[in-house]
């Protein structure tokens, strides 16, 4: 684990890069700890004040501090996305592997159920849930909803690997050493499926926090909590563009890019070295 | 006779950097070679014995991390010798398929798997005819009908064919513009016992006919047998031994031919076969000095020190070894 | 034929495979295996060849025996119990200790990104054949009767070692359990010359040396005649000759056999081939013909050929498929 990292950090521009901003947004998380404010307390500084010294970021039109704001919503930001990448992923994993191994009926079964799922516009339906379940949303059920609703397609994915996979002949040596179908799905063929599950990880984590962003904007989740969506949901409902307070809402825009770019620089280079196609070609020179 | 092809002491390594590590692998160790006019020359040696990369050299597809390091490549086709390592691309490409072809290890190396074979004859051929795509359609498919593949190959994708089938039309597209020079790496391998002795007779046919000149790349020693005039045995990026392919049969010199030769299977002979021990090393740290001695059971305590040189032993015939040189 | 089964290890009775190929909106039947008829006996090991070219369904064939395909005929007999009925706790601990597979491509056959020792440690503990405390005593053993060494391939992944070792060790697993019989399927065409024959040589070995029978599939008949005591050749599904191997190879009877085993490239440059030989112009038309399959480039044809499926016939101590030696049919033979 170690001297993978550190062979990453060495000799990937990409991960270096992204490892170094994901250091700096994780810096930002642990300072929520140290918030001096609560999130949801108002009134605790002068409203409507540009970035200055003494308010780096500016206060915003509910009398809080821009700053601070934003280290609660980075922090609430992941977590929601990372809730949902969680929850989904291991369903997508789960599902799509039982489904690719064992084949025949469950496979048809559980491959109809996906395609149901992914046919189903997420949006629309994360709005229209979230607009009913208005005012009792929280931010862990908003992440779980996301989770529940980004299965099918990663699903797919994992047992399209595994069908292939199960025609491997190393697959039939596992059966003849007399491995269980359980341990074979998750000793012989998941290590295959890592690398796509952090590129994986990472593309359902940027669509998550653009899910969560989408809804904060539209008003649909937990407004009473810091997240970079709710936050520009504030600053335009305190018209912060036509009164030329922009501050409140460039920190959490930039702020999101920030994330975006974080993390997929730090998966493109963790994939490509964990690829076994070019982890081995590197380690081979045919002669 | 002519040499259209030489070499001199070549040395072509391929050298790469990943994460950190530096690999040098000496895949072609100084070799020196001479491919005369009209003949079959047979290069017989293992998987990783440096083989598939001196045929890349002499063809001029010399890219990173292949390099380079020593030797020379002379062409000679038109009676003016010219350094083949010099050569622009565009002059490269003005001799590929036509003075030089290639069939390389596995026909799906060549045959794009998502366009029909009509296709892949216009891109590769077109280049070097002036003839309308019509007119070249018909001179591929007569030529196709002279190998023995029917009409509807022309229309059909790469998978729709089988191996056999694939390998011809491989062939078709490596000779069809008559080049004085063919360079097959391994084309038996992987086909059927009919149809490898379809492909040999096929590639055979083709020589007698149009007077080019063929080298056969295999580790397969009956193809040697039935197809060659002339064997050079490769051992770890270099050449052990070097003669007409009679001689190599009845009296090969060398340790390693030796052994080769008496380790093959015959049918009816039950006869117990001994084989070499050890494994083929590895290009990246090879064995100093001669690179067989690991595995050699005449080995000295010269061989482990210095490089054998190649000697004439005989009116055609050469040898790398300090056995073989000490006696003579 | 009657097979008594108590007297055989392994009884191939009428086994057939069809695969269904889809095509758009038609499926082609395609018959892989067809009627095939052998057996193995149980009272001494031996080594029988499958030697047939592409096509011939001796891959599909192996792979019934080995469980990995079903039949879609016939019938399978393991010491006197029908195969195809396990069930699959039955295959696991019982069938599949006393069969044990060797795959062509030794890097296909472990995973790349595995110690290959796991794989012998598994088949150690699985099949109960040791405790973690003399485990590793047990895979030394499996390894050196192959010659390699515990040591030699510990912490080792499959590209770190050569095509010959990494072969050895399948071979080492599959004796772990201590079979009766090893499908190997084409073990060696994929090694270097140099290394080749010490495998066979092994494998010759085990039978002897260790009690196992050994199916050998390829499509070299050289190694098939050095190895085996009985050969199969197959054509396109069916095995058209059947018998000890100094006779088939030795005095072919089949047309088919006389063509393969003069078509091998013999090593020796004085054996070169004296005629021409025609290459099918396609794979599928030998398959939908009625009759012998082999009429279409049969060098001896005759007119019932083309239309009746010949029968498996007794003549000169093996079996042929094939109407040339049919006594009953000489009657009916056009003159």
């Amino acid at each position: 684990m170690l001297t993978t990292t550190r062979d990453l950090l060495r000799y990937s521009p990409s991960f270096r890069a992204g490892a170094i901003i994901l250091v700096f947004v994780l810096l930002f998380v642990v300072l929520s700890f140290f918030s001096p404010y609560a999130q949801d307390e108002r009134r605790v500084v002068p409203t409507n004040k540009p970035p200055s010294s003494e308010y780096i970021l500016g206060t915003s039109a509910t009398g809080q501090d821009v700053f601070w704001m934003l280290t609660f919503a980075v922090r609430n930001t992941l977590m929601v996305a990372g809730l949902a990448v969680i929850i989904g992923r291991s369903i997508g994993v789960v599902l799509g592997m039982i489904s690719g191994y064992v084949g025949g009926t469950l496979d048809r079964v559980l491959s109809s159920l996906a395609d149901s799922f992914i046919v189903i516009p997420v949006l629309p339906l994360l709005i229209l849930i979230a607009s009913l379940l208005r005012g009792q949303i929280t931010l862990l059920s908003l992440g779980l909803l996301i989770g529940f609703l980004d299965w099918a397609y990663p699903s797919k994915r994992y047992r399209a690997q595994v069908l292939s996979l199960r025609e491997r002949e190393f697959t039939h040596t596992a059966v003849f050493s007399g491995m269980s179908t359980l341990r074979i799905v998750l000793q012989q063929h998941l290590p295959f499926l890592i690398p796509y599950l952090l590129a994986d990880a990472v593309s359902g984590f940027l669509f998550a926090i653009g899910f969560e962003v989408t809804l904060s904007v539209l008003g649909l989740s937990d407004m009473n909590m810091q997240t970079i969506g709710t936050m520009i949901y504030w600053g335009n409902y305190y018209e912060a563009l036509l009164a030329n307070r922009t501050w409140v809402l460039v920190a959490p825009v930039v702020a999101s890019i920030v994330i975006v770019i974080g993390f997929y620089q730090a998966s493109i280079g963790l994939s490509q070295f964990l690829d076994p196609r070019t982890r081995l070609a590197h380690l081979q020179v045919k002669g | 006779m002519m040499d259209i092809v030489k070499t001199s002491n070549l040395k072509a390594y391929y050298i790469t950097q990943a994460y950190g590590v530096q690999r040098t692998v000496k895949a072609v160790d100084g070799i020196s070679l001479a491919i005369r006019e009209n003949e079959i020359l047979g290069i017989a040696g293992e998987s990783g014995c440096g083989k598939s990369t001196l045929l890349k050299v002499l063809l001029g597809m010399v890219k990173s991390p292949l390099k380079v390091v020593g030797g020379s490549v002379t062409y000679d086709f038109y009676a003016s010798p010219r350094d083949a390592l010099t050569l622009t691309e565009s002059e490269l490409r003005a001799t590929r398929w036509k003075d030089i072809s290639y069939i390389p290890q596995g026909s799906m190396n060549v045959l794009n798997p998502v366009r029909r074979i009509r296709d892949t004859f216009r891109d590769f051929i077109g280049v070097h005819l002036n003839t309308s795509p019509r007119e070249m359609d018909d001179m591929v498919r007569s030529y196709l009908s002279e190998l023995g593949l029917p009409d509807k190959v022309l229309n059909s994708f790469p998978h729709q064919l089988s191996g056999g089938m694939r390998q011809r039309v491989t062939i078709a597209l490596a000779t069809i513009l008559s080049p004085k020079l063919i360079l097959a790496d391994e084309p038996t391998s992987a086909l059927d016992v009919l149809v490898q002795r379809g492909v040999i007779q096929l590639l055979d046919e083709i020589r007698q006919r149009e007077g080019n000149t063929l080298v056969v790349v295999t580790h397969d020693m009956g193809v040697h047998a039935n197809l060659t005039n002339r064997v050079a045995v490769l051992y770890a990026g270099q050449m052990m031994e070097e003669a007409d392919t009679g001689t190599i049969f009845k009296q090969p010199r060398h340790p390693y031919t030796q052994h080769l030769i008496r380790s093959l299977p015959k049918i009816d002979d039950k006869s117990e076969r001994v084989s070499i021990p050890g494994q083929p090393p590895a290009l990246d740290n090879p064995p100093s000095g001669c690179r067989f001695h690991p595995r050699c059971p005449h080995a000295m305590d010269v061989c482990q020190a210095e490089v054998p040189a190649l000697e004439q032993v005989g009116p055609d015939h050469r040898v790398a070894c300090f056995l073989v040189s000490e006696k003579s | 034929m009657e097979h008594n089964h108590d007297e055989n290890l392994l009884s191939v009775e009428s086994l057939g495979k069809i695969f269904g190929i889809r095509s758009g909106l038609t499926v082609t039947r395609f018959v892989a295996v067809d009627q095939v008829h052998f057996a193995l006996q149980a009272a001494r090991p031996e080594i029988l060849a499958v030697a047939g070219e592409s096509g011939s369904g001796k891959t599909t064939l192996a792979r019934m025996i080995l469980g990995l395909v079903e039949p879609s005929a016939g019938h399978l007999y393991f010491k006197k119990r029908d195969v195809t009925r396990l069930s699959a706790a039955e295959r696991r601990s019982w069938f599949m200790k006393e069969v044990q597979p060797i795959f062509q491509d030794p890097f296909a056959a472990f995973s790349p990104l595995k110690k290959i020792e796991t794989y012998l440690y598994e088949t150690t503990f699985n099949y109960g054949i040791a405790r973690r405390a003399n485990a590793d005593e047990h895979v030394d053993r499996a390894l050196i009767a192959v010659g390699l060494s515990l040591r030699e391939i510990k912490n080792r992944y499959p590209n770190e070692l050569s095509g010959g070792q990494v072969q050895r060790a399948a071979i080492a697993r599959a004796l772990i359990t201590n079979p009766s019989l090893l499908v190997a399927d084409e073990p060696v065409s994929m090694l270097d010359a140099s290394l080749r024959m010490s495998i066979i040589n092994s494998l010759r070995a085990l039978k002897e040396q260790q009690n196992v029978s050994v199916i050998y599939i390829t499509h070299d008949l050289a190694t098939a005649y050095y190895i085996a005591d009985r050969i199969a050749i197959m054509l396109r599904g069916w095995i058209v000759e059947l018998g000890s191997v100094e006779q088939v190879l030795g005095h072919p009877l089949h047309p088919y056999t006389q063509i393969l085993k003069s078509s091998v490239p013999e090593p020796d440059p004085n054996l070169k081939w004296r005629d021409k030989i025609a290459l099918a112009r396609s794979e599928t038309e030998e398959y939908l013909q009625t009759g012998c399959k082999f009429a279409a480039r049969c060098p001896r044809v005759m007119d019932i050929c083309k239309s009746v499926v010949p029968k498996d016939i007794v003549a000169d101590g093996r079996t042929v498929k094939c109407h040339l030696y049919d006594d009953t049919e000489l009657h009916r033979r056009l003159p």
